[in-house]
């Protein structure tokens, strides 16, 4: 059974149709970057995932359960998916050790002992250990992100949505957040990715999704999807992405 | 614009200049027209029969204007502060929420307690026991009519309260006055919440906390940052208000009673003065309060913590 599986998603923002029937599927250790044009839907897909945008129509079933269903559990749902931001997102008003450890405390109904063991665990994991006590304004972009991914890992996650997480950062610390995902895709976390990056995608992902105009245009390998496109949408996308001095026909 | 001037003002300029500070002439024409007007202040202050400097302080020591400061004054701005926070707070989350029936009491709320002038409104909570001759009864409403159509006795009241009681004296006042706060706080803690960046919100719910539970941890400590120092004005305007307390009325109050020692000696002014410094120490204590509440709330927001320096070459993009 697929860890995610999606049915049929249409999802609307008034008049403006953003996501025009979805299949589409995430199977346990899977790898998944979604990639395409801006305002083709793929972060609002990922929005879909855990919720945070509700859809018009379809289903969206994280581990056998339909989370659309108005009874199923959504917070514990939530709880299992982690989530990473564009925009970080970090809680300003506490410390990183504390914005890592308050929904393990508050959700999860960690002890604080336990809550901030595995904190600290998890922001060694990102190469943060010496950052525990300082607040969010006081790091870089970079490490801010790593914070929100140590965050979203200290919840033990059984899948991580990541929504662009490099498009926010200055280029020379994109490095840093890009090896961290690296290593987690490593370890066999499930990860769903919505990126610019097609280095990284073409690397990392067992799978590519090209998305334009609220559908799936094209899906397979890397090697597939971004080395050998076969459609037409996908060959322009990639060809404006991977060559940025090409003279933009529109 | 041509880049040669003419031979001779090239040699007229003059060389190096010793560098004298910028001299500022107005600054001491201010300083000397301050310190006469403050000489002429303390010489008023010192020399006028009317301050009557020994009464002001008798005045001030008497038990019933220390107690008055106390209850009617201290006591009431913080109950009433306690009453109009924490209801503000609560129409704001109606106010924001998406159920229209919550936000149209919110909005009705603050739209009925924002008209009506504390004044008049604590003189009408003073006369609304006329509306509870037979007392303040929570229970089933028309529960007498319904009792009687089915041919049955008794009643179906839970609590009963003696409306003198409750419509009268401070309660009646910290009632008023925090009713009537809540309605402006409301608009103060709405303000608040909505400065409060979305994708707090959001992250939170990602991690799976409930929106009351998010709101709680993440977003209002947030907004308090907001909330604080439009608050701290609230206060002090509160501090004051509960001179209207006489509305009710009630009498234990600071103002009332130095009034009426004022009356009965015939001393207006020196009274006057005396309540002056009352409220002036008291919001004193109020502003170092304010201090370390926004401290408090500010942590985390720049000044207090330095901002790491960026790597080399970051902000360039």
């Amino acid at each position: 059974m697929a860890l995610v599986e999606i049915n049929n998603l249409h999802k609307s923002f008034g008049s403006n149709h953003v996501l025009r029937g979805i299949d589409f599927s995430v199977e346990q250790g899977e790898v998944v970057c979604v990639i395409g044009p801006s305002g083709s839907g793929k972060s609002t897909l990922l929005r879909c995932v855990n919720l945070l945008e509700v859809p018009q129509e379809g289903q969206v079933i994280v581990r056998g359960e339909d989370i659309t269903d108005p009874d199923c559990h959504l917070d514990a749902a939530r709880a299992s998916i982690g989530m990473v931001f564009q925009q970080f997102n970090l809680f300003p008003h506490l410390s990183v050790l504390t914005n890592c450890a308050v929904a393990q405390t508050t959700v999860l109904k960690r002890k604080p002992e336990e809550a901030e063991k595995i904190a600290r665990a998890n922001l060694d994991r990102v190469g943060l250990t010496d950052k525990v006590h300082a607040f969010p304004a006081q790091l870089s972009g970079g490490q801010q992100q790593r914070v929100a991914i140590a965050r979203a890992l200290s919840m033990d996650p059984a899948l991580m949505l990541f929504d662009e997480p490099t498009s926010a950062l200055d280029p020379e610390l994109v490095g840093d957040v890009l090896t961290v995902m690296r290593k987690l895709a490593l370890e066999g976390m499930t990860m769903l990715v919505v990126t610019h990056e097609m280095a990284f995608a073409r690397d990392v992902a067992d799978r590519v999704v090209f998305m334009d105009g609220g559908v799936i245009v094209e899906q397979g390998p890397p090697a597939e999807v971004i080395g050998n496109p076969q459609e037409e949408r996908t060959k322009l996308f990639l060809k404006r992405v991977l060559d940025p001095t090409h003279v933009q026909d529109n | 614009m041509s880049e040669e001037t003419p031979a001779g003002t090239t040699d007229a300029r003059p060389g190096a200049i010793d560098a004298v500070p910028v001299r500022h002439p107005g600054r001491w024409v201010a300083i000397a027209v301050i310190a006469v007007l403050v000489a002429m202040l303390v010489h008023l202050l010192l020399t006028n029969k009317a301050f009557d400097w020994k009464f002001v302080f008798q005045a001030m020591n008497q038990t019933p204007v220390i107690s008055g400061f106390l209850k009617g004054t201290l006591l009431v701005t913080v109950l009433s502060m306690i009453v109009g926070v924490g209801g503000g707070v609560l129409l704001a989350v109606m106010r924001l929420s998406d159920n229209p029936i919550l936000s149209g009491v919110s909005w009705a709320f603050t739209w009925f307690f924002r008209s009506i002038p504390r004044y008049l409104l604590l003189f009408t909570m003073g006369t609304l026991g006329v509306l509870f001759p037979s007392g303040v009864s929570l229970g089933i409403p028309f529960d007498w009519k319904i009792i009687e159509w089915l041919g049955m006795s008794g009643d179906w009241r839970f609590l009963t309260l003696d409306a003198n009681q409750v419509f009268t004296g401070l309660v009646a006042g910290v009632i008023g006055l925090g009713l009537s706060e809540a309605a402006y706080m409301a608009e103060i803690a709405r303000a608040g919440i909505m400065s409060v960046d979305k994708g707090q919100a959001e992250a939170a719910e990602a991690l799976g906390m409930p929106k009351g539970k998010a709101m709680r941890r993440v977003v209002l400590p947030q907004a308090m940052r907001v909330i604080v120092p439009p608050t701290g004005n609230e206060t002090i305007a509160m501090l004051k208000d509960t001179s209207l307390l006489l509305a009710v009325p009630v009498i234990g109050e600071l103002f009332y009673q130095l009034q009426s020692i004022g009356s009965t000696y015939y001393k207006t002014f020196p009274i006057a003065v005396a309540a002056t410094l009352y409220y002036l120490l008291a919001t004193s204590v109020l502003m170092v309060g304010q201090y370390f509440l926004e401290r408090h709330f500010g942590k985390g927001f720049g000044t207090t913590a330095p901002r790491a320096a960026r790597p080399a070459g970051a902000g360039g993009a």
